[in-house]
């Protein structure tokens, strides 16, 4: 008998949900902005689908819709990707401790 | 690269978004986790690319793409105020919701690429997984488009409804279960085309009902859906880096909503079943008699203010309306000169979205352990001597403990009618956003200060 991998991808899904609720109680409310703005430049790791469908097919005719639709999925998780975190980041220089010179 | 080899890069890139958001558990953790977010990102779209193999022409167009996203992201994100959090947010979810969508799309048409089989007979699995993948992105972006339009003021936040609301949305629903059925049993992709043109529909119409003051809850909801959709192509991929992280995001934002409904002491479906305005305003409209207020001018409050030993600062939405922070900043900066020890009390629904108010405070430079949540700083407010409201409201409603005919009774609030004195600032005296009006205002030791948030802070800080 073989399982089929579907079991496993649902798996790491399950076991992910939990990591992932665990993980996120334990995130501090005050940066719950900065929580909201990462999850969704990662959540942008979607890229990866929209390479392998801009690249897919021969190399004769890229300009199929189905590589065209991929290029544009590129640019719509680029800019979530580097408009995400640049601005977590920038949030994130702002969260300083109470400075010692008084 | 072998197929092995490329799936440990994808669960290395997994892992890497988990430490990302492990280490905003605490401030000083934070940017290290931000650059492990980074570094996953970066593993991932490499290897993708080295899998892809053949280094054709297309690689060009790939990263002309990427680029131009790229460019645009970065300048956005260093344009963007603070302010605007709640709006970009919206707006970047929306993104998310697209790409998934053309992600299936080309999935579908294609499938060939993606080891699904062959147009015509796509494997069943690889079906279900894509028509759920699309619906959930389809529902992400047009949900986040009407979230981001009311949020920028485009269109009203006031909810809009329409008799047969539920119903509607319910038959709707159903209808993407029969579609999904239809496409696998028949493989026609004009039930597909259907299905995301009813998904684009229910995520409008899901967010119209929904008033300005819900939005915490419905970018929460927004952050989860996007993160149901990447785990949806996930499983068409067989990418595990997807799954795993559209599993975190899923269940991130489902956190952020709890944590936002029970900060509001409503059910997820009450706020997704429409705003306060459409159900509830008969309780408010019964008694407009006219009560004697006291207010001040700046002055006032800067004496009574030069007068105490601890003040406690209650910032709401009004705040960030008027960009009052850096204002509010140098006042209490004034304050501690005089060695007055000051507080910032937030209240887990103040402002647009989660955590709005401590990002508006970080960036004026207020240091995060002045800032406490709720149930920090609640028992402090008997022993303080001043609280100074700005731009919050509802949030600090004594009828939620007292009056059982409130419908905002049981919501959690700020015991800011326990402190000596409150000084409420405030443009009107018009009700907040749940439409009740608030016994603080009248209260003996209130005053009311009658003012542009901004302006009149700045008036009390010339006046220290």
């Amino acid at each position: 008998m073989e399982i089929d991998p579907f079991i496993f991808r649902l798996s790491i899904f399950i076991l992910s949900i939990f990591i992932g609720y665990y993980v996120v109680w334990s995130v501090t409310p005050s940066l719950h902005t900065p929580l909201m703005s990462v999850t969704n430049a990662i959540s942008s790791v979607i890229i990866v689908g929209a390479i392998i469908a801009g690249l897919a097919g021969n190399s004769d005719s890229v300009f199929t819709i189905s590589n065209i639709l991929g290029f544009l999925a590129i640019s719509l998780a680029a800019v979530n990707i580097f408009g995400g975190f640049l601005v977590t980041q920038r949030m994130l220089q702002m969260y300083k401790k109470k400075k010692k010179d008084k | 690269m072998s197929a092995d080899l490329l799936a440990i890069f994808y669960l290395i890139s997994g892992v890497l978004f988990i430490l990302a958001l492990r280490g905003l558990s605490s401030p000083e953790t934070s940017r290290r986790g931000n650059f492990f977010g980074i570094l996953g990102m970066t593993i991932a779209i490499t290897v993708t690319f080295l899998s892809v193999g053949s280094f054709s022409s297309g690689l060009i167009y790939v990263l002309i793409f990427l680029l131009i996203g790229g460019l645009i992201g970065a300048f956005i994100a260093y344009k963007i105020p603070m302010t605007a959090m709640p709006e970009l947010v919206a707006g970047f979810h929306s993104l998310v919701g697209l790409s998934a969508v053309f992600v299936a799309i080309s999935a579908f048409l294609n499938p060939e690429a993606f080891n699904l089989g062959s147009p015509g007979s796509i494997k069943l699995a690889s079906l279900i997984e894509m028509s759920i993948g699309a619906a959930v992105g389809a529902i992400t972006f047009s949900g986040s488009i009407i979230a981001f339009l009311k949020l920028q003021g485009i269109m009203s936040g006031s909810p809009i409804t329409f008799k047969g609301q539920h119903l509607f949305n319910a038959l709707l629903l159903i209808s993407i279960v029969v579609l999904t059925y239809l496409l696998c049993s028949t493989q026609s992709p004009n039930f597909f085309w259907i299905l995301l043109t009813v998904s684009f529909l229910i995520g409008f119409l899901l967010i119209i009902p929904i008033g300005g003051a819900d939005m915490p809850v419905v970018i929460s909801m927004l952050n989860s859906y996007s993160g149901w959709a990447a785990a949806g192509i996930g499983f068409t991929l067989e990418n595990s880096a997807l799954i795993i992280t559209g599993a975190l995001v899923g269940s991130s934002g489902a956190i952020l909503s709890y944590i936002m409904c029970k900060g509001m002491n409503r059910s997820f479906f009450n706020v997704i079943l429409g705003g306060f305005g459409a159900t509830e305003q008969s309780t408010s409209s019964g008694n407009k008699e006219q009560r004697p207020v006291k207010s001040g001018n700046a002055e006032d409050a800067a004496f009574l203010m030069k007068n105490a030993s601890s003040v406690i600062i209650v910032p709401g939405y009004g705040m960030a309306v008027a960009q009052a922070q850096h204002a509010l900043r140098e006042m209490v900066d004034t304050l501690k000169k005089n060695d007055i020890k000051v507080t910032y009390a937030i209240h887990p629904v103040a402002g647009r979205m989660p955590g709005h108010m401590n990002v508006l405070l970080a960036e004026a430079n207020v240091p995060y352990d002045e800032v406490f949540e709720l149930e920090e700083i609640n028992n402090d407010f008997a022993n303080a001597d001043v609280a100074f409201v700005i731009g919050a409201n509802d949030v600090t409603n004594p009828a939620a403990k007292s009056d059982p005919q409130s419908p905002i009774y049981g919501m959690p609030v700020l015991d800011v009618e326990k402190c000596k004195s409150v000084l409420f600032v405030k443009r009107s005296l018009s009700p907040g956003y749940a439409g009740i009006d608030n016994d603080l205002f009248y209260k003996e030791n209130t005053l009311m200060l009658f003012a542009d948030a901004k302006k009149m802070t700045e008036d009390i800080t010339k006046n220290l």
